[in-house]
């Protein structure tokens, strides 16, 4: 508990030093907000006005405090492109991204244990080289290329899949059957583009993991006591493989959810990765500190979820020290 | 034969970035005309690949939407992308070793400070990182090359503090300090040598990681900006045409996949031969 209460500490530790430093960027960067909202031909004593009305103009020390008063009460403040709370417009973003993250994270992590498991137990043949090639080739992928070719063939060739969106332009002319299976449909396409990136690296984890521990005595003493080897793997192979996994797991987390900025940009998916791009390219300040704040978040939350899932697999940590980091 | 020679996932990352190295030295021998000014934009865009265009110009891979070589556009992108890579990581490591070695070496509280840095810095987000960083300055290939750096410096800092920690309790080292030589020679003579093959692994790894961000960077507008062509901002122009030029995307693509999996399969063979005779069989089983 103590450690857990430690580990919170410093994970909002972390969230803070981020927004910090994200603030710091933001106001020190060249690029004005103002400047682009009011375009060139504004004069200059309107910018000024306009910068002063916001604040803009005060110290970046008094800036910060009340964007941190604020934040601390839930006022995330409004848009300055669209004019919208800040609150709403992440509102509506986040569960487009939470369903991607979730859903490629179960499948890949799925998919992928099951092929690692099946190279490794089959190591050597040319089932576990032919495996290894795609694996391997899929880790490199880049997801927005990947997307493009899924596009290319379900959408351009095959004409069987929208490519962009979350839903169609008739989806409110839709019944409510309809408009589900529209959703589903609209979700394959960024689902399988993260999907498959993800598999390459869970299957070539769980195969290393499980090719350690092949040799290990507790797993010849498994096969000594007579145990088939489909037990062998799943209980006592599979079982002490999911230790490492588990942390990989946690530790996928920031890295699935950027992938969904490089995704959402392709499929102009309405999650928070394209919120954050644009936000950024127009200097929307309140929005992007918001979203840097819920990423910071859920970077930290991803790793804490790991060492609590890790100590939860694995009896050895509970006693020891918690002293080692996990594998970066 | 050499251990590393020896082992065929090795072999093809060196052949493949061997290719692609040497295409991007001697880009103006292997290609021809310009990679960034066509010659007729009307009469030679979207030629498809293994055609001739108007003028009579062989096109191995056909030309974008401006009527530029996409062949051409790709070997001088490889100039642009292998190099940012490789610079990327060379500021990583550098930043990394440094980091690491001083926390492993000196403790105390400058040790304890760096290793928070290095844990409050791993749990940043790297992209949301990466697109402010790259936005709000003006981007090009030389922000890239420092964004990525500065964002990719811990992972080394960990594997040197690491190394330099377990090596510091070797007996050579003890003997070198007895001998009279001063803490920062050994740490730099002694040491540092000794720990650099996991930093290699580490460092191949990351070219090709680099390499890939790089490329996304320039996809979302942040990165290389055209018309100097990058990987990433080809795959961008192609993004449009993928209907009726869909060689302009996925030309580069493939360059990309090719490229990052010859960097991930040499950064493995190193690391298993390194391991020993007793990963040897692992490298076996790989094949």
């Amino acid at each position: 508990m103590r450690y857990l209460g430690r580990r919170l500490a410093s994970g909002l530790a972390v969230v803070i030093g981020a927004v910090t430093l994200t603030f710091v960027l933001l106001h020190v960067a060249p690029g004005d907000p103002i400047e682009r909202l009011l375009g060139p031909a504004v004069p200059a004593a309107q910018v000024e006005a306009q910068r002063h009305l916001l604040g803009l103009d005060r110290p970046l020390v008094s800036q910060y405090a009340a964007w941190l008063t604020r934040a601390l009460r839930n006022d995330w403040g409004t848009s300055l492109v669209s004019g919208r709370p800040v609150a709403g417009l992440l509102a509506r973003a986040w569960p487009f991204t939470a369903i991607l993250v979730v859903l490629s994270l179960a499948l890949s992590y799925g998919v992928g244990i099951v092929v690692g498991a099946l190279q490794a137990l089959r190591s050597r043949s040319a089932l576990d080289t032919t495996l290894s090639v795609i694996t391997v080739s899929l880790t490199a992928v880049p997801g927005y290329w990947l997307g493009l070719m899924l596009v290319m063939v379900f959408t351009y060739e095959l004409r069987v899949l929208p490519a962009f969106g979350a839903s169609g332009l008739d989806a409110d002319y839709l019944t409510s059957w309809e408009r589900a299976a529209d959703a589903l449909r609209h979700l394959v396409l960024p689902l399988l583009t993260l999907t498959l990136i993800g598999v390459g690296g869970a299957a070539r984890f769980t195969r290393g993991a499980m090719l350690d521990i092949r040799d290990a005595a507790f797993v010849q003493a498994a096969y000594a006591k007579g145990l088939t080897p489909s037990r062998v793997a799943r209980r006592h192979l599979l079982r002490n493989a999911a230790i490492p996994l588990v942390t990989l797991l946690g530790l996928s987390l920031p890295a699935v959810f950027s992938g969904t900025v490089f995704v959402e940009a392709v499929f102009a998916w309405p999650g928070v990765g394209r919120v954050l791009v644009e936000a950024v390219q127009a200097r929307d300040y309140p929005v992007v500190m918001a979203a840097t704040t819920i990423s910071a978040i859920l970077v930290v939350l991803g790793n804490l979820l790991a060492d609590v899932l890790l100590t939860l697999t694995d009896p050895r940590v509970r006693t020891a020290a918690f002293s080692t980091p996990p594998p970066a | 034969m050499n251990p590393i020679l020896a082992d065929r996932r090795a072999r093809f990352g060196l052949a493949v970035l061997g290719v692609f190295i040497a295409l991007a030295v001697l880009a103006p021998l292997v290609t021809s005309g310009d990679p960034d000014t066509p010659r007729d934009i009307v009469a030679t865009r979207f030629v498809a690949p293994l055609t001739r265009d108007l003028f009579g110009r062989f096109h191995a891979l056909g030309t974008d939407r401006f009527g530029r070589d996409v062949w051409t556009r790709l070997v001088y992108g490889a100039r642009v992308s292998l190099t940012v890579g490789t610079l990327a990581v060379a500021v990583a490591v550098w930043l990394g070793t440094i980091v690491g070695a001083v926390a492993g070496w000196w403790r105390g509280p400058v040790s304890t400070a760096l290793l928070g840095l290095t844990d409050f810095a791993l749990a940043l987000p790297r992209v949301v990182l990466l697109l402010l960083l790259a936005a709000l300055w003006r981007p090009g290939a030389p922000l890239v090359v420092i964004v990525l750096g500065l964002t990719g410096w811990m992972p080394v800092a960990r594997l040197v503090h690491g190394e330099v920690r377990s090596l510091a309790a070797r007996p050579f080292v003890e003997s070198a300090l007895a001998s009279g030589a001063r803490g920062r020679h050994v740490l730099w003579h002694h040491i540092l040598p000794n720990a650099v093959t996991p930093v290699i692994v580490a460092a191949a790894l990351g070219v090709g990681n680099a390499i890939l961000l790089e490329a996304g960077l320039s996809y979302l507008g942040l990165g290389v900006q055209p018309p100097t062509p990058s990987w990433g901002n080809m795959i961008a122009s192609g993004r449009d045409v993928l209907v009726n030029a869909p060689w302009v995307a996925i030309a580069p693509g493939v360059a990309l996949v090719l490229v990052v999996v010859a960097c991930t399969l040499l950064g493995d063979a190193v690391r298993d031969v390194a391991a020993g005779p007793s990963a040897k069989f692992e490298v076996r089983n790989a094949r």
